[in-house]
């Protein structure tokens, strides 16, 4: 490790931080309705779809609207995967997805997750990645941002039957948040020299007078929502390895601060929808400290090196380069990645599965704590919300009350719906991942034998449940099993889990908000943000324990002992 | 405290503790033990593990270990339904007293109700709402009623453990009765107000034995976060089946149960009832008896504390506090003027005068032979005392001045104006016809209750003071004591009305009171406390009696709903994060065939494999058991405020708990190996 390291490390979160609350005020202005200087465009919009906008819905009108769109969403990009044969932008003639593969990539994008099944040069045309894919990268997004600022209003007074209007919410998250700013980033990214165009190939001639044909597209606008609506599905394979997603060091700590902004200034919206932006910053605080703690950690790992190179003698003493761009170093990739799992985004710009084992375990735990480092855009919010209401009910009542959380009594019918969340989770990664490993197709899938193995299958199942996209690398994803089964653990890690938090935000919404006295129990300070770190950990992490110790630390350990996979 | 019901039950009463020991075996039943999912799952899984053990007696495998860890799981449960058992045990304990009380007596039932002479002799369990009864001198009474007509004298002992009898009669708010009380002298006629079954007695003998418990809200909640995390945890051991099968290693079942039992949260589960039963047994011991555990959770919320001031906040009588004369009359002088216009006068505002007398000012007159005592009457507002021609009067100042025709200086005026601003009651003084200064009656403040709000308002408690007095000297005693608010000439309705604003708020309010124009205002608060000395209908309207008609307990009701909360979050917090050390403990243990290397994980040194399953396995249970005086007695409460009393008792039940586990788990495993235990 050296300082550098360390202060780019530094760099990433005073930027990404600084911005978050500026980033949040605008947010929570979106969310209140006072932004509206596209208010014709908007209302046109409404017009158009025959949207009431004055309309304020209960959480179940809420929940059904948000389902509906997804599932319209859903058919609408499965139907242009298996057709993009026929549909227009296809100069290299890719033919339909399968079946399968197309449920896969659908399901995918419909939750934000851009789990990447297919293969992108080979498997999809530019036509299908703008209109299908871009516009999933849009919608999840808002989607997943509107059920946050359902969520907020739910503490922000008592007595209230209604969440906002859904429609209203996706519209004005897109129009004013997303596209300005993919706007402006993908700018960034042209002048850095990524491409957008809506040619396909370029032929170059190589200096051995043979060709090549290099892939190309609109690459710019796409890498700049994928990162900002932490989506992470890149135009390329190589990801945000590719120089045309990610051209130099600059592009790098851009696509890693669009990555974590909206996460941060989440809570911050939060604390100013509330009036109280301590409890916004202490939402905040505990997603930054875990996620910093992974950052260092993995860079700590990354820089430690190989000790089987340095035994052998043939390393050189920058670390583990291996699966690294050395355009980047490691701490820019580490950072990348560690933001890009802490995140529900899955973006690479190094490989996971050549990452030192423990390097790799922190993504993979990350992931597992249910993706609140912040998180995926609204989803990581709604999340640590959850966490932030177990806390409460956990240590609240040793303050000697009942467990309230920002004046809402957390009681019963919470705990059951969060706790339920938690457990659908929980079984998708587990389950999925346990069963896999017993059968001759998940097995096939493998690249590695041994520990390593076993952390690729549970990586892959964290990474779909949790809505994050993020591949190991080495899993051949495209068999039915997984196809059908991350398929599904994407689709129930995000649905079922979105619904009951809705149910929860109703519940709370029509709650009485309590005011606070010296009695009430802190939701603010260092030891409400150590008691959610820990029971974030605790409740959100422990379970899956057992499994990540006979993957990456048993790899770390064997590796240790000279044995490697 | 002197009462029968608040004898103070040992914590290891050999006799609760044998019968507790018996009651564990019977609750073992699935049946019932299936409403604690924590703990049916642990008693599934040491079924599992007895049959593995036994399996293995015939197949010739190795059995020592499968055997001791179902011994130990066997353990963990009966070690939870023990503690249950022996929170029941106390309260049953309890009920016993009680029961002896509910004597089934012959009532004399009155069929018409112009003859109260004529009755039939009825048992007790016939009566039915709405019959009317006599009751005489020697009677017990047969059920709970409502004095329709007399005057009697009644030992209530038999509920309160007061024995001093008190005055019950028709009309007003002394006319509730309940059944098993005695009446001393004279007679009464009383309506029924309790079916058999329902009586205040029958319900209190049923809350203490925990018969009628319904779990609370609260521990409703807290039951589906232990639900959900064993759960959880279940799928965390199940799916090592399959994480296993791709390592190659096999896990056994016995292996598998001990890693379950010890990571979901056992500790908590095995105690959650027994601190519910605990909490309300606690209450009982003050002498109040809460009609469901909710109310008692809901004391731990209370916001707000209406408080009457007669009583509660001061003695309730006024007393001198100091003479004030006249210009040209010496100090002395008045105090003896005072003291004497004051001998007849035996009430305790009278006493006082004399006392004050003698203890400022060492006078004490004595009664002269002719002396005629003239009584406070509404006309006159005066009372005083004639002797050998001369007059002694003191009284309420308008009158005093207005009857003798007198003009006050200037001292005097001030004097007046200053008792009046302090809260005061001003009593002008005279002697045959002159006016030589004026008495300060002062409504005494209790010693250290200002220090009790104090400790309230840092709990986050409001206190609220309700007065008939006028707003002038409500403020004045207001300030005195400290309060946050007062509501001065209050009315029922103003009571109900301030209870309905401050919940509209959102915070809860909490209150006690006797009468019958109370009831309004006990059945909207939160928490109502009815005097068991009020009316039948403040009993019902309240979700508390307090049996000692103590109001200043408010106080301690919220503390003992506090603490009820505080020991339920603590265990929970020690129990989760116990976890933590269980796994250093057994992963490594479980994993290290598999994967030599991974002993690395093996922090805490333990001797081998199996005795480091086992060692967790009987921390596990043992935890419980030691953490049984603590669920029983309950967490201290302190009123340090929220954010200290967090900080202290996640230092205590939090970090503790992520520490004491290491070393028990050690501390266990060196006594294995000390005896060669599986090492």
């Amino acid at each position: 490790m050296t300082m550098q390291g360390m202060l780019y490390i530094a760099l990433v979160f005073a930027l990404v931080l600084g911005c978050a609350f500026p980033m949040g005020s605008y947010m929570a202005a979106i969310f209140e309705g006072r932004v509206t200087y596209l208010g014709p465009v908007e209302n046109g919009f409404y017009k158009l779809a025959g949207v009431d906008p004055k309309r304020q819905m209960r959480w179940t009108d809420y929940a059904v609207t948000l389902l509906l769109l997804s599932l319209i969403h859903f058919l609408l990009l499965y139907a242009i995967l298996r057709l993009q044969y026929y549909l227009p932008m296809n100069p290299l003639h890719i033919t339909g997805m399968s079946p399968r593969l197309a449920f896969n990539t659908a399901a995918s994008f419909t939750t934000n997750t851009n789990w990447q099944a297919y293969s992108p040069e080979s498997q999809i045309s530019n036509g299908a990645q703008v209109f299908g894919l871009v516009v999933h990268m849009f919608i999840s997004a808002a989607a997943g941002i509107s059920v946050a600022a359902a969520v907020m209003r739910a503490f922000t007074t008592g007595g209230m039957q209604t969440l906002g209007n859904f429609y209203v919410d996706l519209t004005r998250i897109t129009l004013y948040l997303l596209l300005p700013v993919t706007i402006i980033a993908a700018t960034l990214l042209v002048v850095a020299g990524a491409p957008q165009t809506f040619v396909q190939t370029l032929t170059a001639h190589t200096l051995d007078a043979g060709s090549q044909t290099i892939a190309i597209g609109p690459v710019a606008f796409q890498e700049a929502i994928k990162e900002f609506g932490t989506n992470g599905g890149g135009f390329f394979n190589a990801n945000s390895a590719h120089p045309f997603e990610n051209p130099n060091a600059w592009t790098n700590l851009l696509e890693n601060w669009l990555d974590l902004v909206i996460g941060f200034g989440l809570p911050i919206a939060f604390g100013i929808m509330l009036k109280d932006k301590a409890q916004g910053r202490a939402l905040m605080f505990a997603m930054a400290i875990i996620l910093a703690l992974g950052c260092v950690g993995t860079y700590a790992a990354e820089a430690g090196g190989n000790p089987l190179h340095i035994a052998a003698g043939v390393s050189a003493t920058d670390g583990n380069m291996e699966g690294k761009d050395v355009r980047f170093g490691i701490p820019a990739s580490t950072t990348f990645n560690v933001s890009a799992t802490g995140t529900s985004t899955g973006a690479v710009d190094s490989f996971t599965d050549s990452y030192m084992p423990l390097g790799g375990a922190i993504p993979l735990f990350l992931m597992q704590l249910g993706e609140v480092t912040p998180g995926g855009v609204g989803s990581g919010f709604y999340t640590i919300i959850v966490f932030a209401l177990l806390s409460v009910f956990v240590a609240g009542l040793m303050v000697g009350r009942t467990p309230e959380y920002l004046g809402k009594k957390v009681q019963a019918k919470e705990v059951k719906l969060a706790m339920l969340g938690v457990l659908i989770l929980t079984i998708f990664i587990l389950v999925g991942a346990g069963f896999s490993l017993m059968t001759k197709s998940g097995l096939g899938s493998l690249a590695n034998a041994g520990p390593h193995g076993l952390t690729e299958m549970l990586y892959a199942w964290s990474s779909a449940t949790e809505n994050n996209g993020s591949a190991f690398a080495g899993v051949s994803a495209d068999t039915p099993l997984l196809d059908y089964g991350l398929g599904s653990a994407m689709l129930f890690g995000r649905f079922a889990f979105l619904i009951p938090i809705l149910a929860i935000a109703g519940s709370l919404a029509a709650k009485p908000k309590l005011s606070t006295s010296a009695g009430t129990f802190p939701t603010t300070g260092p030891l409400f943000i150590g008691l959610l770190i820990g029971v974030i950990i605790i409740l959100g992490g422990l379970q899956y324990l057992p499994a990540d110790t006979l993957g990456p630390l048993a790899d770390q350990y064997l590796l240790a002992a000279g044995k490697t996979f | 405290m002197t009462t029968a019901n608040a004898e103070m039950i040992s914590l290891f009463d050999k006799r609760i503790i044998s019968r507790a020991a018996l009651d564990s075996f019977a609750k073992l039943n699935p049946v019932t033990l299936a409403r604690n999912p924590v703990i049916f799952v642990t008693e599934v899984v040491a079924v599992m593990t007895s049959a593995v053990g036994v399996e293995d007696l015939f197949t010739g495998r190795p059995t020592a270990f499968p055997i001791v860890i179902a011994l130990w799981l066997w353990l963990t449960v009966l070690f939870a339904t023990f503690a249950e058992a022996v929170a029941e045990g106390r309260g049953r304990a309890r009920a016993e007293s009680m029961k002896r009380a509910r004597s089934d007596t012959m009532a004399k039932l009155i069929l018409d109700p112009r003859e109260r002479n004529i009755f039939k002799p009825t048992p007790a369990p016939d009566l039915r709402k709405g019959d009317l009864v006599l009751v005489e001198s020697g009677d017990i009474m047969p059920s709970d009623g409502e004095i329709i007509e007399g005057i009697a004298s009644v030992n209530e002992s038999a509920i309160t453990g007061e024995s001093a009898p008190v005055v019950r009669e028709a009309g007003g708010d002394r006319s509730a009765v309940t059944g098993g009380t005695q009446v001393v002298s004279d007679w009464l006629v009383v309506r029924i107000t309790a079916n058999p079954g329902a009586t205040f007695l029958d319900r209190m003998i049923a809350l203490v034995e925990g018969a009628e418990r319904r779990k609370t809200p609260n521990e409703i909640a807290l039951n589906i976060l232990l639900a959900g995390l064993t759960l959880i945890f279940l799928l965390a051991v199940v799916t090592l089946v399959g994480f296993g099968s791709y390592s190659q290693t096999n896990f056994s079942i016995p292996v598998l149960a001990a890693l379950l039992v010890c990571l979901i949260p056992t500790t908590i589960g095995g105690l959650l009832s027994a601190i519910g039963i605990a909490g309300m047994d606690r209450l009982i011991r003050f002498n109040v008896v809460a009609t469901s555990g909710r109310a008692v959770e809901a004391a731990g919320d209370v916001d707000a504390l209406l408080l009457d001031k007669t009583g509660t906040i001061t003695f309730g009588n006024r007393m001198a506090s100091g003479f004030y004369p006249v210009a040209g009359v010496p100090e002395r002088a008045l105090a003896e003027a005072c003291a004497i216009a004051s001998l007849g006068d035996d009430t305790p505002e009278g006493r006082s005068i004399i006392a004050l007398a003698r203890d400022r000012y060492q006078i004490s007159p004595a009664t002269p032979p002719d002396a005629q005592f003239i009584a406070f009457s509404a006309n006159t507002r005066m009372s005083g005392l004639d002797f050998a021609g001369q007059q002694y009067r003191k009284g309420a100042v308008d009158s005093v001045l207005k009857t003798y025709g007198l003009t006050a200086d200037a001292a005097f005026d001030e004097a007046v104006n200053r008792i009046g601003r302090a809260g005061s009651t001003p009593l002008a003084v005279t002697a045959n016809g002159r006016l030589l200064g004026v008495i300060e009656l002062k409504d005494i403040v209790k010693p250290g209750i200002r220090d009790r709000f104090a400790a309230l308002r840092q709990m986050g408690i409001r206190t609220v003071m309700v007065t008939g007095d006028n707003r002038v000297t409500a403020a004045a005693i207001a300030a005195e004591a400290g309060v946050d608010d007062f509501i001065a000439e209050a009315t029922p309705q103003d009571k109900l009305d301030y209870i309905r604003k401050v919940q509209a708020d959102g915070r809860l309010v909490a209150m006690c009171g006797d009468g019958t124009n109370d009831a309004p205002a006990l059945a909207q608060a939160d928490v109502g406390v009815a005097m068991q000395t009020g009316t039948q209908a403040a009993r019902e309207a309240g979700n508390m009696v307090d049996l000692d008609s103590d109001p200043t307990k408010l106080i301690e009701i919220v503390e003992i709903g506090k603490q009820l909360l505080i020991t339920r979050g603590a265990l929970t917090t020690f129990s989760i994060a116990n976890d933590i050390s269980k796994y250093f403990a057994i992963l490594p243990a479980i994993f290290v065939a598999t994967y030599p290397q991974l002993e690395a994980l093996n922090i805490m040194r333990l001797k081998t494999p199996e005795s480091a399953i086992l060692s967790a396995v009987i921390f596990n249970a043992l935890i419980i058991v030691v953490l049984v005086p603590l669920a029983l007695r309950g967490v201290q409460f302190r009123p340090i405020g929220a954010a200290a009393l967090l900080r202290r008792n996640l230092l205590i039940y939090g970090v503790g708990g992520i520490v004491a586990p290491f070393i028990g788990i050690k501390a266990i495993d060196m006594v294995l190996g000390a005896f060669h235990i599986f090492s």
